[in-house]
């Protein structure tokens, strides 16, 4: 288990003080200057060698993503872009970064927009929270009157402005193009890329789309070094992790733990155990409602890590944990994300807009039975029809969990459409 | 797809909105976030600030955003109708907006939005149901105008709609003994301090 001493987001639950003078205690703010010091180059090749992987879903490495940077400002300005869109069912950590330790999160976005040579940023908060925004845009009040922020930037030399960019209602702009149009005040509908945003993306500027946890731990690792970051985990799948534990747990919570720690162990020493006792579990989304969900043989067992989650055809994605116990209708829950997902589709790609409240419907019919057999193979067929022809992720995410239903319930979906059919042919 | 429409019959006719001097004054300053000729990008907050002055937003607000942000009429209302956060008709004092989505319906909030469903009167309560509002381990979750009510049931939720029609306003966050998204009984971690 991950020791106090190594976590980084010490207020997590808002126990002591957000403000500039609480988090300068809690070691934020600490020397920056000195970090900044070790130039764009310097900060890049640190955050490699930690080997720090995107914590928004998809675990890009994070270094590599700002080196991607053009090395020299030209005619157009850079921009520095934090996804604070937190919308992925089951995810809620980035909301206690926001309300809780606002301060980490603004010097990384000083460190981060200083090592991609940007002099502005904006943080896209979805609209929703509107206490968490409020938190934010105090704290970087706090942070422009410290000198922090603002012209010569912590006594760097470097100026950096950040603005709070409050969004009103779209799962879809948590992908990072739609996300870049919304901010321009359009519809946030995804880009098609290339151009990839490090070479067009705000304003047709280069810029970078990163998480809030992502930007977050940046300053720590800085100041406590890579290799500390790449001790803590598995190679590949380094450092720490903030772990939303939610469904059929005695104690549902955030936890910052160790990446690669069990799943199993995830839950029964941070979230009090199963509802009922471990062998009452049914069921585990593990990254968020994208990602194909695990049946308790799977779960028994496996890490809780990018390339663990992969090997079993699931996925880290946001580090959700969605706990389903033996009274669950897995049906029922699966096909309430196929709603989300029909709700959620921006519309423009036909497969997605189509796909996805056909999908729906008929997850809606395999609830209760009314079906035949073969349309299971018929779902799954369009399950992958949908996937990989679209423009953004939507339509994948939306097909994914269908997919994990079919792999590891099968036998669940046939029973009831027989047991429906037997019922019909009895009355 | 989710389109936020309004029925024309729910929408009244209001034939003229200006900005209250302190509105504007926001509006201007969120214009200022963005560099010179991109004040679109403000749209949302924008919209959002005019919903908070008039209640909702009925059209002639938005023309007034398209004028202010020297936008199109039509730019605008693609926003209105795109985001859920826009309200096309008016609506009770208090927004219920029950999440359902996944993680809070494995929590009960069926019985939640049954109980918000009765209370809606359409003049103190509104109800909408939401997609995932991001407060999962704090399931299940109503958003009440700007705040989280959080880990309730149908008694708690009836206290507090009971409260708000009694002219309070119930403390938001978790309307069980936790302490935000720690576990009940204390945290695991963070103990040291």
């Amino acid at each position: 288990m991950l020791s106090d001493k190594d976590r980084i987001f010490t207020n997590l639950y808002g126990a002591h003080d957000w403000h500039l003078a609480g988090a300068r205690a809690r070691g934020a703010w600490d020397n920056t200057r000195a970090i900044l010091d070790r130039g764009p180059d310097g900060i890049i090749d640190e955050m490699k060698k930690s080997g720090l992987r995107g914590r928004g879903g998809a675990g890009f490495p994070t270094g590599l993503k700002w080196s991607f940077m053009p090395k020299e400002v030209k005619d157009r300005p850079h921009y520095l872009i934090v996804n604070a869109d937190e919308s992925e069912p089951g995810t809620c950590k980035d909301r206690d970064i926001l309300r809780h330790d606002p301060h980490l999160f603004i010097e990384g976005c000083l460190v981060a927009g200083f090592a991609m040579r940007a002099n502005a940023g904006y943080i896209y908060v979805r609209g929703e929270f509107y206490n968490e925004a409020q938190n934010l845009i105090t704290a970087v009040r706090e942070a422009y009157d410290a000198g922090l922020l603002g012209k010569n930037a912590c006594g760097s030399g470097w100026d950096f402005d950040l603005y709070v960019h409050r969004g009103a209602g779209a799962y879809i702009c948590g992908e990072e193009t739609a996300l870049l149009e919304s901010l321009e005040g359009k519809k946030g509908m995804p880009r098609l890329k290339p151009p990839f945003p490090a070479g067009a993306g705000l304003y047709g500027c280069p810029s970078t789309v990163n998480n809030v946890e992502s930007i977050a731990v940046a300053p720590t690792i800085l100041r406590r070094g890579a290799a500390w970051f790449a001790g803590i985990g598995r190679p590949n799948n380094t450092g720490t992790k903030l772990f939303c534990i939610s469904g059929h747990v005695n104690k549902p919570c955030n936890v910052e733990e160790e990446m690669g720690i069990p799943l199993r162990e995830l839950i029964d020493r941070h979230a009090g155990g199963v509802r009922g006792g471990w062998d009452n579990l049914l069921a585990v989304i593990p990254g968020g409602a994208s990602v194909p969900l695990l049946p308790k043989s799977i779960c028994d067992t496996v890490l809780m890590d990018f390339d663990s989650l992969r090997d079993q055809k699931s996925g880290l994605g946001t580090a959700a944990v969605i706990v389903m116990d033996k009274s669950t209708d897995l049906v029922k829950a699966i096909a309430r994300l196929s709603y989300f997902y029909k709700h959620e589709s921006c519309g423009q790609c036909t497969p997605c807009r189509e796909g996805t409240g056909w999908m729906w419907r008929v997850m809606e019919r395999m609830v209760t039975g009314n079906a035949r057999i073969e349309e299971i193979d018929a779902l799954e067929e369009v399950t992958r029809q949908v996937e990989g022809h679209t423009i953004c992720a939507l339509g994948d995410a939306a097909a994914w969990p269908i997919q994990g239903l079919i792999r590891h319930f099968r036998p669940e979906m046939e029973r009831r459409i027989r047991a429906r059919t037997e019922k019909l042919a009895a009355e | 797809m989710a389109m936020i429409t309004a029925d024309p019959k729910d929408v009244p006719n209001v034939e003229h909105f200006a900005f209250t001097p302190d509105y504007l004054a926001k509006a201007k300053a969120l214009m200022a976030n963005y560099p010179p000729g991109r004040q679109a990008s403000a749209v949302i907050g924008v919209l959002d600030l005019a919903q908070r002055q008039q209640g909702w937003l009925p059209r002639v607000a938005m023309d007034e955003v398209a004028k202010l942000l020297d936008m199109a009429p039509i730019r605008v209302y693609e926003i209105a109708t795109f985001y859920t956060m826009f309200q096309l008709k008016p609506r009770g004092k208090y927004l219920l907006q029950v999440c359902t989505t996944t993680p809070c319906w494995l929590r009960g909030s069926e019985a939640v939005m049954k109980a918000c469903q009765h209370a809606a009167d359409g003049e103190t309560f509104s109800v909408q149901e939401v997609e995932c509002l991001g407060g999962c381990v704090n399931a299940p979750v109503v958003q009440i105008n700007d705040d989280f009510y959080e880990d309730l049931d149908e008694a708690s939720i009836n206290k507090v709609l009971d409260a708000f029609r009694r002219g309070e306003t119930p403390k938001p966050g978790p309307q069980i003994d936790r302490q935000t998204s720690a576990p009940v009984g204390g945290a695991t971690t963070l103990r040291s301090e």
